[in-house]
């Protein structure tokens, strides 16, 4: 009944591709960012926040029409990248990544902010009069203690990065081993007569890895809960 | 060493004007809840930053408004004891002193690890995690983790005020020979009368963001008008003295300048110097020597000072061989025995009135 087909099998690989380096491209600066929104307090810190949850609120399609218009070979960005790294981003595997990690970013700061929030801060100065400079405090005590959020964050992230469609369709297309990820297979089969069983399988497919990947995260987090707070 | 704070913030409906130095040994910082204790502690420890002031350590400029100088926490060397424990839960109690080893400063041999952990009677918990400990334990690992990091000064902030009183009596010995083995200052911050009355050196007693009465310990409880700031039932002079012997009948036998001193039998040595904090309200007054009494204190000496109060009460200071002793008793009572300044008198104290909590280690 399932069936993995060439297009089908590049589909979910490329996805997969693309939703782990998204997780790990939009980790270190949802962890530097939600630090910034909890601990410190500067002018336009409001208007950081703001920004952040853009992605989440505004619909997916303006987010990819926004990246095309600023990374777009015509773009800002896009001319720079192109003219002196010669790299382009748009309609590639790595335009993806980029719509898949700007689109879950605000769900990765938000699960790390609410778990740098439990910290004490007083913890934190504890260290600091035990003479560790600020950035050690920060990997020494926030981080660690703070990882149980990021593995949450990291997953949801994933997740996400996985179902991205309306983003990554504007921004990259829809170009079947190239730019083609499971939901925009799911699409283009639905398109066509006859595909009815490839979009099936991958929808069970979408199923098993958005389920494997909520238990895991359970589970680690509990696991890592346990390391850090001992216990 | 010495410290020398001098702050001035206004926060609303509640202004901070303070200034006082700290040498070596225990100085404590006394006041009620929102005298504005803690605000100096994270003042001097770099949590915070008055709008004017100057702090100095050892000639350092920690903090200076004039200067423009605010050296951050983690490059003052100030040790920092907190109201709860505050160990890093990721770590075990080894990693917890480790951490202060290893970003604390650079060890000149005044502290060793296994001094510490000894004076502290922490060596059996080396291994554990802090979830597992009492609170009593947690907090002695915290003492213990800031004195490794080599402080010039350690600030213990309420450190006992999160605990039982079982865990506090439990931690004050423990504080007490860290007072008298340890080369680290200590500002002792605390509302508790009872802790500064045993712990303290010096005493900085501040009221509604003033402070009101420095000098010795002695000095300061010895002194009349400080009673009410240190409460009607909490009051009393401290009285030293040495053990001289344990009885039979189960009291220990002290000797002080003012003669002989029977107290229910002490947990310490014989040659053990001890201070006793003698409550104003234990004490009663005769103006000749008492006969065929029950209680077994009896201690002559002069009126030195009379304090009125507004009430029927009042408070006798009695001066004995160098000794102070504060009596609390009625307005009638000073009139009838006709008590003025100068007067011979003798100060009768029960034996079972000193409660244990009020002797600690001279």
């Amino acid at each position: 009944m399932l069936y993995f087909g060439e297009q089908e099998l590049a589909a979910i690989l490329l996805s997969l591709k693309i939703a782990i380096w998204a997780t790990f491209l939009s980790l270190p600066f949802a962890v530097w960012v939600a630090f910034l929104l909890v601990r410190r307090r500067f002018w336009g810190r409001e208007v950081l926040n703001a920004l952040v949850h853009l992605p989440l609120i505004l619909p997916p399609v303006v987010t990819g029409y926004l990246l095309l218009m600023f990374f777009g070979r015509a773009g800002f960005a896009g001319q720079i990248l192109n003219d002196y790294f010669g790299i382009t981003i748009a309609f590639q595997w790595t335009g993806a990544v980029l719509a898949a990690a700007i689109m879950a970013f605000p769900l990765v700061v938000r699960s790390v902010r609410l778990s740098i929030e439990q910290i004490n801060p007083d913890l934190e100065h504890a260290a600091l009069t035990l003479g560790a400079r600020p950035i050690a405090v920060f990997f020494t005590i926030t981080l660690p203690m703070a990882l149980p959020g990021f593995v949450v964050g990291a997953i949801l992230g994933f997740a996400k990065a996985l179902g991205e469609f309306g983003a990554t369709i504007t921004f990259v297309g829809n170009i079947p081993n190239q730019t083609q990820t499971i939901p925009s297979a799911i699409y283009g089969f639905l398109q066509m007569p006859g595909k009815d069983q490839g979009a099936l399988t991958l929808v069970f497919v979408s199923i098993f890895i958005s389920v494997t990947a909520l238990l895991l995260s359970e589970w680690l987090a509990r696991r890592v809960q346990k390391r850090v707070h001992g216990q | 060493m010495t410290l020398n704070v001098s702050i001035r913030h206004q926060f609303s409906g509640f202004n901070l004007d303070i200034a006082f130095s700290a040498g070596s040994g225990v100085t404590a910082l006394f006041g009620r809840s929102g005298a504005g204790k803690s605000t100096i502690a994270q003042a001097i420890s770099g949590a915070f930053a008055p709008t004017e002031g100057h702090i100095a350590l050892n000639e350092e400029v920690l903090f200076s408004s004039e200067q423009r100088v605010n050296r951050p926490a983690h490059r003052r060397g100030i040790g920092y004891v907190f109201q709860q424990d505050l160990l890093f839960p990721h770590f075990s109690v080894q990693g917890n002193l480790e951490y202060a080893q290893r970003y604390g400063r650079s060890q000149t041999g005044t502290t060793n690890l296994s001094e510490i952990l000894d004076i502290l009677g922490i060596d059996h918990l080396f291994h554990r995690r802090p979830a597992g400990l009492s609170g009593g334990e947690r907090q002695r690992v915290a003492i213990a983790r800031a004195l490794l990091s080599n402080p010039s000064l350690l600030v213990m902030d309420e450190p006992l005020s999160a605990l039982d009183d079982p865990r506090k009596a439990e931690i004050l010995p423990y504080i007490e020979r860290l007072r008298d083995h340890s080369q680290v200052p200590i500002l002792y911050i605390s509302h508790s009368v009872s802790e500064i009355a045993r712990l303290a050196d010096q005493v900085v007693a501040i009221d509604n963001g003033r402070v009101i009465k420095t000098g010795s310990a002695t000095d300061v409880f010895a002194d009349p008008n400080i009673v009410p700031q240190l409460g009607l039932q909490s009051a009393g002079a401290l009285l030293t003295a040495t053990i001289e012997k344990h009885e039979d009948d189960g009291l220990s036998k002290l000797q002080s300048a003012s003669g002989p001193i029977y107290l229910p039998r002490l947990d310490a040595e014989i040659g053990q110097s001890v201070r006793v904090r003698v409550l104003a309200q234990d004490v009663m007054l005769s103006s000749v020597q008492p006969e065929n009494i029950s209680a077994l204190n009896v201690i002559q000496g002069r009126v030195s000072a009379i304090k009125l109060g507004r009430g029927p009460g009042a408070i006798v200071s009695i001066e004995s061989a160098g000794n102070t002793i504060l009596a609390r008793v009625t307005r009638r009572s000073v009139q009838a025995l006709n008590l003025e300044i100068g007067s011979s008198c003798f100060a009768i104290i029960k034996s079972v009135s000193v409660a244990p909590n009020q002797i600690g280690r001279g």
